[in-house]
C-alpha cells in the first residue's frame, strides 16, 4: 500500500523499532530559543551531558525581546535573565545564537526558513507549539516540551507515539482579497481547535500547490489551532525554488541529489488518509475571529454569532464566555467592531509578503484617529528588506509605528501589551484571553484585513476602503 | 539520573492531607531558569509559621517524607518534584499520591512509596515519639523497614528497574547510542547544518 508524504518522512528517520516500544526518530534540526530551553540545559549539566550534535542545533532570541531601545539594557528583569541564560548556554554548549542586534535574529520559525535550514523531508522541533509553520517544506515539524529538548539535545532522537493521517484538500481558487490566513482560519472554524488532535495534517490540492511558500507557511503555522500534531505541504517547484541559493541550502552535487530526493516527497496515489476534509477555495471570504480560540471565527461580512444558536452545549458556553470576554453584542455586524489597535507581525504574517500586503494598503492612506498600529517584522532580514523596498516609510508616513524585529504583542511577554479591554485586529495565531496582554481583546486576521482595519477604525477589508489619496500621505507623493 | 537502591534517613511526618503543588512550590517560582535552587520555595506559605515541622530543628537533615493521602495534586508542575529534591528528600510515603505528581517522581528519581494509611499513622508515631529514629526504603526488596515496621509496597517492573539502574529517558536512549550512531553514518550529505556558513 502506498504512504502518505508525513509517513515517509517518518519512515526516513526511525533509528530504531522495536515491539512494545515508540518509535525512535532521527531529528534533523533543533532550534532553540530563551523560554524552552534553561531547564533543558541545566538537566544537562547535572548529568554531565554534552549537545551531541551542535551542528543540527541553532538558537535564536525572540520572546522576551523588546522591539524599542534595543541597543539598551533589557528593563524587565525577567526577559533579561532568560535572555542571559540562553546566551550563557549556548556559549558553554557551542550553540550557535543569533542575539538581539544580530542580523539573522528574530522569531525562530521565520529564521529557520529564511536561512534556508528548513529543508523538505527533514525532522524539525523546537520547544514551542507553532514549530508546525516549517511543514510548509514538505518537513515533519512539531513543538516539543522542556524534558524533550533535553532529550533532543542530548541524543538528538526523540521518542514518539504513533499519528494518523488527514488530508485538508482545497481546490479551486481564492477569490481576490483573500488570503492564506483567511483559509487557515476557515479550516480551523470547520474542523475545530480540537479537530485535528493526533493527526499530521496535509495540505493539498490546487488551491494550495498556487500558494507561495511566505502563503504555506502561514497555512502550516497555524496547523497547531486545530490540535494538530503537525501540519505539512507537499515540497514543489514552488519550494525548491525559494531554497535555492539560500545560505544552508545544498550546492552543486549536493542540490541535485537533494531535488531528486525532494521529488519523491509526495502522497502516493493509492495511499490512504485515517480523514479527509475539503474546502471549496472560490467559496471563501477575507475571515475573522470573534471569540477567544481560533476556532470561533467567521466571514467578515457576517454578524457576531448568537450563542443559543449553537447546538452542543459545550460551545455555547464557551460562546458566552467569549462574547463576554470579548464585550461583544450577539448581531452585531462584524464589519462594525470598532478597535484600538492594530497589529502585524508575528511568525504567523510577519514575512515579507505580509508587510509588502499591509504597505500596499496603506500607502497613500493614514491610519485612523485613536487607532495604534504595531508593524514589527518577523526578523532583522525582514526588517532590512523592508526597508531597502521603503515599505517602513511607508508605515510611519501613514502614522503606524514600525518596529524591530521580535514576537512581540504575539503574546507581550515584551513590553508590547494590550491594556485591559482594549481591542486589537492582529494578524498572529492565538486570540487566547489576555494573549496580548491581561484583560486584552484580540481578532485574529489577515495582514490585508489588518491593515484596512486599520485605516477605518473597525474591521474591514481592503474592498471596503475608497480609492487612495495620494495627499494624505507624503511618502506616496514623493514617489 | 542517580541510582535508587536503597535509603535509609531520619523522617519528617506531615500530617496534612490532599498537598497540592501549589502548596509545595508557588508559582511564582516558576519563572526560574534553572532545576535547581528550589528547597527554599518548598512548602513555603507553611514555612512562614516556625513552628511548621520542616522547621523544627531536630527534622533538619531529615531526607524521607511521611505524608498524608493524596499528596502532589492540582498543576503538573515538575518543580515540585525538583523543590523536593532540591530540599534533600529521596523518598516520599503516603497511602495516595495524584497521578501526574508520581509520573513526575518517578521521571525524576524521586522515590515515590505508597503504603496503606495504617502503616503511615505507625511510621508517624514512630518519628514524632523519638525524632533520630531512621526509616529503610529498600527498592531491591520492595520493602519500608524501621523500629516494629516491615511493610512491602508495590511498584511497576519497568519503573523499578528504571530508577535501581538511574535511566533516566536519555540514559534509556542513549543505551542505543550505537543505532543512533549508525544512523547518522547513513544520512546524505546534503541534509542541512547550522554551523557558520562563509
Ligand atoms: S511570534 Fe508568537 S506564536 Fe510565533 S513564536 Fe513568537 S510568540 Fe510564538
Amino acid at each position: 500500500m502506498g504512504r502518505t508524504l508525513a509517513e515517509k518522512v517518518w519512515d526516513d528517520h526511525v533509528v530504531r523499532r522495536a515491539e512494545g516500544e515508540p518509535d525512535l526518530l532521527f531529528i534533523d534540526l533543533h532550534l532553540l530559543h530563551e523560554v524552552t530551553s534553561p531547564q533543558a540545559f541545566d538537566g544537562l549539566r547535572l548529568a554531565g551531558r554534552k549537545v551531541r550534535r551542535t551542528d543540527l542545533t541553532i538558537a535564536t532570541e525572540d520572546h522576551n525581546t523588546p522591539t524599542l531601545d534595543i541597543d539598551k539594557p533589557i528593563a524587565d528583569p525577567v526577559s533579561k535573565v532568560q535572555l542571559e541564560t540562553l546566551r550563557r548556554n549556548a556559549a558553554e554548549f557551542g550553540v550557535r545564537i543569533h542575539s538581539l542586534g544580530d542580523v539573522e535574529q528574530g522569531v525562530v520559525h521565520v529564521v529557520g526558513p529564511q536561512l534556508g535550514l528548513t529543508q523538505p523531508g527533514t525532522t524539525v522541533v523546537c520547544g514551542d507549539s507553532h514549530t508546525s509553520t516549517h511543514g510548509a517544506f514538505g518537513a515533519l515539524a512539531f513543538g516539543i516540551g522542556t524534558s524533550q529538548v533535553e532529550h533532543v539535545l542530548a541524543t538528538q532522537t526523540l521518542p514518539l507515539a504513533p499519528f494518523r493521517t488527514m488530508a485538508i484538500t482545497v481546490e479551486g481558487e481564492l477569490p481576490e482579497g483573500v488570503t492564506a490566513k483567511d483559509l487557515i482560519l476557515a479550516i480551523i472554524a470547520k474542523i475545530g481547535t480540537g479537530g485535528g488532535q493526533g493527526y499530521v495534517l496535509e495540505y493539498r490540492g490546487s488551491a494550495i500547490r498556487s500558494l507561495s511558500m511566505e502563503a504555506r507557511m502561514t497555512i502550516c503555522n497555524m496547523s497547531i489551532e486545530a490540535g494538530a500534531r503537525a501540519g505539512m505541504i507537499a515540497p514543489d517547484d514552488t519550494t525548491f525554488d525559494y531554497l535555492k541559493g539560500r545560505p544552508h541550502a545544498p550546492e552543486g552535487e549536493d542540490w541535485d541529489a537533494a531535488v531528486a530526493y525532494w521529488r519523491t516527497l509526495t502522497t502516493d496515489e493509492d495511499a490512504v488518509f485515517d480523514a479527509e476534509v475539503f474546502i471549496d477555495a472560490g467559496s471563501l471570504t477575507p475571515f475573522v475571529t470573534w471569540g477567544t480560540n481560533p476556532g470561533q471565527g467567521a466571514p467578515l461580512g457576517a454578524n457576531v454569532p448568537n450563542p443559543e444558536d449553537f447546538e452542543d452545549p459545550q460551545e455555547r458556553i464557551a460562546a458566552e464566555n467569549a462574547l463576554k470576554y470579548m464585550g461583544l453584542e450577539a448581531g452585531t455586524p462584524l464589519r462594525e467592531v470598532p478597535v484600538d489597535a492594530v497589529f502585524v507581525g508575528s511568525c504567523t504574517n510577519g514575512r515579507i509578503e505580509d508587510l509588502r500586503a499591509a504597505a500596499d494598503i496603506l500607502d497613500g492612506r493614514r491610519v485612523a484617529d485613536g487607532v495604534r498600529m504595531l508593524v514589527v517584522p518577523g526578523s532583522v532580514r525582514v526588517a532590512l528588506q523592508a526597508v531597502e523596498e521603503g515599505l517602513d516609510k511607508v508605515f510611519t508616513a501613514a502614522g503606524a509605528e514600525w518596529r524591530h524585529a521580535g514576537c512581540s504583542m504575539c503574546l507581550g511577554m515584551n513590553p508590547d501589551q494590550l491594556a485591559p479591554g482594549e481591542r486589537c485586529a492582529s494578524t498572529s495565531n492565538r486570540n487566547f484571553e489576555g494573549r496580548q496582554g491581561k484583560g486584552g481583546r484580540t481578532h485574529l486576521v489577515s495582514p490585508q484585513v489588518a491593515a484596512a482595519t486599520a485605516v477605518l477604525g473597525h474591521l474591514a477589508s481592503p474592498a471596503d476602503l475608497k480609492p487612495a489619496d495620494p495627499a494624505a500621505n507624503p511618502v506616496a507623493v514623493e514617489a | 539520573m542517580e541510582k535508587f537502591t536503597t535509603h535509609t534517613g531520619r523522617a519528617v511526618p506531615l500530617r496534612r492531607s490532599n498537598v497540592d503543588t501549589d502548596q509545595i512550590i508557588p508559582a511564582h517560582w516558576l519563572k526560574k531558569v534553572t532545576r535547581s535552587g528550589f528547597e527554599d520555595g518548598l512548602f513555603e506559605a507553611w514555612r512562614k509559621d516556625e513552628d511548621f515541622v520542616l522547621n523544627r530543628p531536630e527534622r533538619q537533615g531529615a531526607s524521607v517524607l511521611v505524608a498524608g493521602p493524596e499528596f502532589g495534586t492540582g498543576s503538573s508542575r515538575e518543580h515540585a518534584v525538583w523543590a523536593l529534591q532540591n530540599y534533600g528528600f529521596q523518598a516520599v510515603i503516603s497511602s495516595r499520591f495524584a497521578d501526574i505528581f508520581r509520573g513526575n517522581s518517578l521521571k525524576n528519581g524521586l522515590l515515590t512509596v505508597v503504603l496503606p494509611q495504617e502503616t503511615v499513622e505507625r511510621l508517624w508515631e514512630l518519628v514524632e515519639a523519638d525524632p533520630t529514629a531512621e526509616i529503610t526504603v529498600d527498592l531491591e526488596a520492595r520493602e519500608v523497614r524501621a523500629e516494629g515496621v516491615t511493610a512491602s509496597f508495590e511498584l511497576d517492573d519497568n519503573v523499578r528497574w528504571r530508577l535501581l539502574n538511574g535511566l533516566d529517558d536519555i540514559s534509556i536512549t542513549l543505551q542505543n547510542e550505537a543505532d543512533i550512531a549508525a544512523f547518522e553514518a547513513t544520512r546524505p550529505s546534503f541534509k542541512p547544518r547550522t554551523l557558520p556558513v562563509a
